[in-house]
Parts: C-alpha cells; sequence; structure tokens
C-alpha cells in the first residue's frame, strides 16, 4: 500500500511533466512503433483492394523469395562489399587526419584546414552527385589532368570497377573531416606534460604517436566502431541514388535502393517490406552483438553504449 | 633533468620530429584543402564561364571569360525560385517544431521520480536501433492524408531520439538550485521550463536548430516520395531533376525565350543551379561552423 500511494503521489506531482511529454509519446508511437507494426506487410500477400489489414498471410513467403531472387542477392552482396569497404578504408581516414593536424600545433593554418575539411559534410548528396558527375565527365578536370600526364580519358562514372572506387573515394572525401572532430577533441584534452615528459625521456615524433597519441583514441574508436557496425547493411543510399546509372547499377544497387524500386516503383509493397524487415533486423542484431563484445573487451561498462 | 624549461623542450620536440616531417605534413594538409575546395571552385568556374572558356581552359579555377548567360537564366526560371521558397518554408517550420518537441520530450526525462520513466527512455532509445523501413512509413504518411502537404516533411522526422539524448544530457547537468527556488516561489514544472530551463539551454539548443535546419535544407527523399505537384518541391529535388535527371528542356524553353540561345552547356547550367543551392550555405558556414562541432562534442559528453 504504501508504494502505491508513493506512485500516485509521484503521479500527481508530475502531471504537469507526463502531460509536457505527451506529444512526443504519441509522436515515437505514431510514427516509430506504428510503422514497425506496418511491418507485418511482408508476412502478407497485399492487395489494394483489400487493404493492408485484409491481404491475406503468406507466412515467410517473401523471405523464401528474396534469397531465390537474384536481383536481391545481386544488392545484398554489393552492399556488403561497399559499405565493407567504406568501413575498411574510410574508418581510419580520420584517425589519421586528426593525428597529422594534431602535429600541426595551435595555429590559424590549423583551424583553417580543420574548418574546410568538414564543409562538404554540409552538402547534399544531391548536389555532390552533380559535382562529381561534373569532375569526372570526359570534359572534367580529372581527366584534363590525366591527359597531361599522358593518359587517355576515361569515362569513370561508367566503368563498373571505377565506379565503386568512385562511391569509396567520395564517400571518404565528404566525411573525413566530419569523422575527425571527435579525434581532434580527444587530442586536444590531453595533458601537454605527457608529450614534454615523452621528449625528455627521449621518445621520437613516431614514438609519441605510437605511445600517447593513439592509445588516447581508442575508447572513442570503440565507441564508433560498434555505430557503425549497425550500419553494415547501410551502404549509403542518398549517395548512390544520386550517382548511379544503368552502366554501373550491376555493382551499384544496394538493398536500400532495391527497397525503393521494388516497393515504390514495382509495388511490389510486401516483398519491398520484407527486404526492408530483413534489413532492419541484421542492423538490430549487429549493434546488440558489438555492444555485447564491447562491454566483453572493455571489462566495464564506460566505453559500452548501454 | 637536463631540460627544465618549457622553451628548450619546445625547441626539442622541433628539432627531434624533424623539419621533414613538419613540411610534408605542411604540405599534406594544404593538399587537403586543395582537394576538398577544387571541386566546387571548378564549379563556380563553370558556371560564370562563357561555353568556350569552360572547355578551352585545361583546369578551370577562375572563370575565363565571365558570363553571367546561365545565371540570368536561372533567374528566370520559376521551379527554382518556387523551390527555393519551399526549402526555406520547411526548413523554418521544421526545425520550429523540431526543436520545440524536442526539448519538451527531453525535459520531463530528467526528473529522476516521473512515472513511467524507464518505459519512455527504453521506448526512445529502440526506435534508435530499429525501424519499420521505408514501405510501412509510405503507407503511413499516404493514410494520414499528408501526400503533397508540408506536413509529409516535417512531422515524420520531427524528434530523434538522439537528439532527445543530447538535450536532456545538458538539462541534466543545469544547477538544481534554481529551479528549486523557482518551486518554493510556487511555479509549476511548465513555468519553469519555459522561464528558466529553455531560456538557460539556449547554446545546446542552437546546435540541434542548426543541425535540424541544414537537415531539411538538405532533405530530398521525402520530397521526391511524398510530392506529386512540382510547384511543391523543395530545391533539392528541382537541383535533382535538372543535376541528376538531366532534365533540362524547361531551361532550354526558357533560354529560347530571353534570346540565349546555343550560349552555354548543360554541364555549366547545373553547374549554375548547384551554386546557387549552396551559396546560401558557404555564406553562412564560416559563422556557424563552431557550433557545429560543438554539437559532435555534446553528443560525446557521455562516455
Amino acid at each position: 500500500m504504501k508504494r502505491e500511494g508513493r506512485f500516485w503521489r509521484d503521479l500527481k506531482e508530475h502531471k504537469m511533466l507526463l502531460l509536457m511529454f505527451l506529444p512526443g509519446l504519441l509522436y515515437f508511437i505514431i510514427f516509430h512503433y506504428l510503422p514497425m507494426y506496418g511491418t507485418v506487410l511482408a508476412f502478407k500477400d497485399f492487395r489494394i483492394s483489400e487493404g493492408i489489414w485484409g491481404s491475406p498471410w503468406v507466412g515467410f513467403r517473401h523471405f523464401e523469395y528474396a534469397f531465390d531472387d537474384l536481383g536481391f542477392i545481386n544488392a545484398l552482396r554489393n552492399t556488403l562489399i561497399i559499405s565493407l569497404l567504406k568501413l575498411v578504408l574510410g574508418f581510419p581516414a580520420p584517425i589519421i587526419f586528426a593525428i597529422l593536424l594534431n602535429e600541426i600545433g595551435r595555429s590559424t593554418f590549423k583551424k583553417f584546414v580543420q574548418t574546410v575539411s568538414y564543409l562538404p559534410h554540409f552538402i547534399s548528396w544531391v548536389v555532390l552527385g552533380g559535382v562529381f558527375i561534373s569532375f569526372l565527365s570526359l570534359n572534367g578536370p580529372l581527366n584534363l589532368i590525366l591527359e597531361m600526364f599522358g593518359f587517355a580519358p576515361r569515362i569513370f562514372m561508367s566503368e563498373e570497377n571505377g565506379f565503386v572506387a568512385i562511391l569509396i573515394l567520395t564517400d571518404i572525401w565528404k566525411g573525413f573531416g566530419w569523422g575527425a572532430i571527435i579525434y581532434i577533441a580527444a587530442l586536444a584534452g590531453l595533458d601537454p606534460s605527457m608529450y614534454e615528459a615523452a621528449v625528455i625521456d627521449g621518445a621520437n615524433r613516431w614514438h609519441r604517436i605510437r605511445y600517447i597519441t593513439l592509445p588516447s583514441l581508442v575508447p572513442v574508436m570503440t565507441i564508433l566502431i560498434i555505430l557503425s557496425m549497425s550500419g553494415i547493411l547501410d551502404a549509403g543510399f542518398d549517395q548512390i541514388f544520386n550517382m548511379y546509372n544503368s552502366r554501373v547499377v550491376d555493382v551499384s544497387e544496394i538493398i536500400d535502393t532495391y527497397v525503393y524500386k521494388k516497393g515504390l516503383v514495382d509495388a511490389d509493397y510486401s516483398y519491398a517490406t520484407a527486404i526492408g524487415l530483413f534489413k532492419s533486423i541484421v542492423a538490430l542484431v549487429m549493434i546488440v552483438i558489438s555492444n555485447k563484445i564491447a562491454n566483453t573487451i572493455r571489462g566495464k561498462e564506460a566505453d559500452a553504449l548501454w | 633533468m637536463r631540460y627544465g624549461k618549457g622553451k628548450e623542450i619546445k625547441a626539442l620536440k622541433r628539432s627531434a620530429g624533424g623539419i621533414w616531417f613538419d613540411s610534408i605534413n605542411y604540405l599534406f594538409m594544404l593538399f587537403i584543402v586543395v582537394i576538398t575546395l577544387y571541386p566546387f571552385a571548378n564549379q563556380v568556374s563553370i558556371s560564370l564561364s562563357t561555353t568556350a572558356g569552360a572547355y578551352s581552359d585545361k583546369i578551370l579555377l577562375i572563370p575565363n571569360p565571365i558570363s553571367l548567360d546561365t545565371y540570368k537564366v536561372a533567374f528566370h526560371y520559376d521551379a527554382i525560385w518556387s523551390g527555393f521558397n519551399n526549402s526555406l518554408f520547411r526548413m523554418g517550420l521544421g526545425t520550429l517544431i523540431s526543436v520545440v518537441f524536442t526539448a519538451l520530450t527531453a525535459y520531463p526525462l530528467v526528473k529522476k521520480r516521473l512515472p513511467f520513466r524507464k518505459t519512455f527512455i527504453m521506448m526512445i532509445l529502440f526506435t534508435m536501433l530499429f525501424n519499420g523501413g521505408l514501405i510501412p512509413n509510405f503507407f503511413l504518411v499516404k493514410e494520414l492524408g499528408f501526400l503533397d502537404t508540408i506536413w509529409a516533411l516535417v512531422i515524420p522526422g520531427m524528434i530523434s531520439g538522439f537528439n532527445v539524448y543530447i538535450m536532456a544530457a545538458f538539462f541534466r547537468n543545469l544547477p538544481e538550485s534554481l529551479e528549486e527556488s523557482a518551486k518554493i516561489d510556487g511555479a509549476g514544472y511548465f513555468r519553469i521550463f519555459t522561464r528558466i530551463v529553455f531560456p538557460l539551454s539556449l547554446p545546446v539548443i542552437a546546435v540541434i536548430a542548426l543541425w535540424v535546419a541544414v537537415g531539411h535544407w538538405n532533405e530530398w527523399f521525402a520530397s521526391l516520395i511524398y510530392t506529386q505537384d512540382p510547384h511543391k518541391y523543395v530545391l533539392q529535388v528541382v537541383l535533382r531533376r535538372i543535376i541528376i535527371e538531366n532534365n533540362t528542356q524547361d531551361i532550354t524553353t526558357i533560354a529560347r525565350q530571353i534570346g540565349k540561345t546555343q550560349a552555354f552547356t548543360t554541364r555549366q547550367m547545373q553547374a549554375t543551379v548547384i551554386m546557387i543551392s549552396t551559396v546560401p550555405m558557404l555564406i553562412i558556414y564560416p559563422f556557424v561552423q563552431k557550433y557545429f562541432a560543438k554539437g559532435v562534442m555534446l553528443g560525446a559528453v557521455k562516455g
């Protein structure tokens, strides 16, 4: 009875706060939990005449079909290739940049470089898609530069291998500066006396980077690795949707673009929902697993997400 | 130790690291600046050059000779104007409701004795880990009658769990004594929120407002799938049609109307619309960039 009494007292005392929370609560229910419930579409055979609720159940048929669907298999493979390459090549880029920038010391030049470096983060892929299509075109600067060195001009955006390389390089180009902010801040918080002590002990620059700078970045790196694991099936919809074309679609069709085509272009709603659900579940499983791993490795809660 | 004074240590640090490393590092940083800015500089020059200039100059960096023809055509292109207005309106409304409702959602969660607090937090956390995907969201927006309205663009993404989390972290660090004294004076939670918490939280609110605003300015997919009426396209979708889908018939028509036929190529026209959409961002960027960077740190405070 006493506990219940306290609950009612808390409720009464916080009724204004609950009222303030109400719009947010409704928002999350309607715009997040309702679509989650809407994934039942993946287990139905959607017919417009019967609506979402009236359409018949088909169990796991759409999922079984997906793994016989060469289009989906190809999209899954492309997604994994592109996102893994982006992770492996893109993850070290901001770290290397932050470490090298840290060696510049405090100066206006350092600030300027950093400010410039994260400018592309604020430009949409619609615009950047246009910029790179122009930049890499037959009349674009890259071909003109290559020509000066005696290479034959190439249509980079139409070559399958070249296109995947373009996706990865432009993704790194757009994101390294922004990604470096958090590392640069971690380095700025380091006690300069540690470097001074290391110098006195005879450490050269490489030693200082290896034994002071790099280890101080490990906690941040752990968190960022965990976060990036859940995006293993995110190969970058915005980027690819605005850059790909029919000549390179075989190597750049990813799960997200495939869901868009199947769902909103072909109106195969149930199947597209099933593929989307597959992706969401993989993301969920990945983040739970990687968080567990992080907890075990570190042996403490501090660096894990929750 | 022999090196007791800071000055000597500094000198040693220089020599120990070697002038070579420093020089190469500076050059590398300069190279990074160049590869980041050059693609934009190239677009500026293409948009401002005559066709002959744009194609004769090998690595176009400075317009040669200057021609404003493409800008004149863009100026007469209604779709760019309506897109610009739609984007501005969307950004204003979207940012306003996002900030207000994010703050209203975050504040109660800071109160330890709020009933169902844990449940609410878990509920919001889960939305950051799992989502229903494109198709259920599309049906929801459609069923709500949001198609071809501004609501389709500003409501579905109104509150993000991440922003709630950042704001709550900030609220938690506000001095409790201020709230306590207001409570003694008989102020309710809503009054405390509007009179004390919100004004004191302007730094975090500014950061989130900027993030959301840039997000709205750059967002195109919602407008692409939820808007059918071309007059309601946001600027990014208008751009997409010109830049990515190569849809330049309207522009050719306008060019003919104002007597600029054959004066420029599609690529130049595309460079022009790229600049029109990017210049507002480039102008405000130097002034607001430090707030963006600050926001990243707010998110990292937790660890």
